[in-house]
């Protein structure tokens, strides 16, 4: 129960950092489940302070009906020297779904990930070195109707 | 085996990649009939714009099933936009086009 209770309030505090527009929450360390993800997520730690942060478009759905097929999108065509984008679904298994490194490509990408059950995900872009990040949760109501 | 979709389309200047692969995305973790499903999903995907990479991506198995990705790259029409692909099993994939 405590982990839940937890969870609840981590999530709500990642939908006011969004709305706050600032990478101030990052609890992503205490999800970390693969090793790449560890050390993705400490970097971004180390550099959620850093200028700019979540100032590139980050498309998803609010509720997704179907977790097999969720449709995320980032555009940062407006940042410059875009070197890297990430998506990483928390409460996955894994919980980064894929890692684009771009070389001299528009600061965009969009694709599909599957997600097991309600969860936040977190866009992260790395521009000249620095990461930034925008959180957003997406709800799974497979089997539900809506709720 | 495997299937692939390309369009590139070039617009003001900017190439629109879309692609689609069929892939089954197998996480490793599913079941059927009691028994694990072994993973089998692409973890590697390289875009080359004119033979420079331009996207060189580290795909994990919660990457949908047949994964439909996007990309945008500064470019003309008739381009060659190359996409390659390899899966955890060591299978790989690849389809050329040129940029409409």
């Amino acid at each position: 129960m405590k982990r839940r209770l937890f969870l609840k309030s981590a999530m709500a505090g990642s939908a006011v950092a969004t709305a706050v527009g600032a990478g101030l929450l990052t609890p992503s360390v205490v999800f970390a489940a693969s090793e790449k993800f560890k050390g993705l997520s400490s970097t971004v730690v180390s550099g959620a302070a850093g200028a700019g942060a979540g100032s590139f478009k980050f498309k998803a759905p609010k509720i997704a009906e179907n977790g097999a097929v969720v449709p995320v999108e980032v555009d940062a065509s407006k940042m410059n020297g875009v070197s890297n984008i990430a998506f990483l679904v928390k409460e996955n298994n894994t919980p980064l779904a894929a890692s684009f490194n771009l070389t001299g490509a528009v600061g965009f990408v969009s694709t599909r990930i599957k997600m097991g059950k309600t969860s936040d995900v977190v866009a992260i872009v790395t521009a000249n070195d620095s990461m930034t990040k925008v959180t957003k949760n997406i709800k799974v109501t497979i089997g539900g109707c809506g709720g | 085996m495997a299937k692939i979709k390309l369009k590139p389309k070039a617009r003001k200047g900017v190439i629109t990649i879309k692609a689609l692969i069929k892939h089954p995305m197998e996480t490793g973790l599913r079941k059927k009939k009691g028994k694990l499903v072994p993973a089998n999903h692409i973890d590697h995907i390289v875009i080359s714009h004119n033979g420079n990479k331009f996207v060189d991506a580290d795909i994990g198995s919660s990457v949908s099933k047949d994964p439909y990705f996007k990309f945008k790259v500064a470019g003309a029409k008739g381009d060659t936009i190359e996409l390659k692909y390899k899966d955890n099993l060591g299978k790989t994939g690849s389809m050329t086009k040129k940029s409409k």
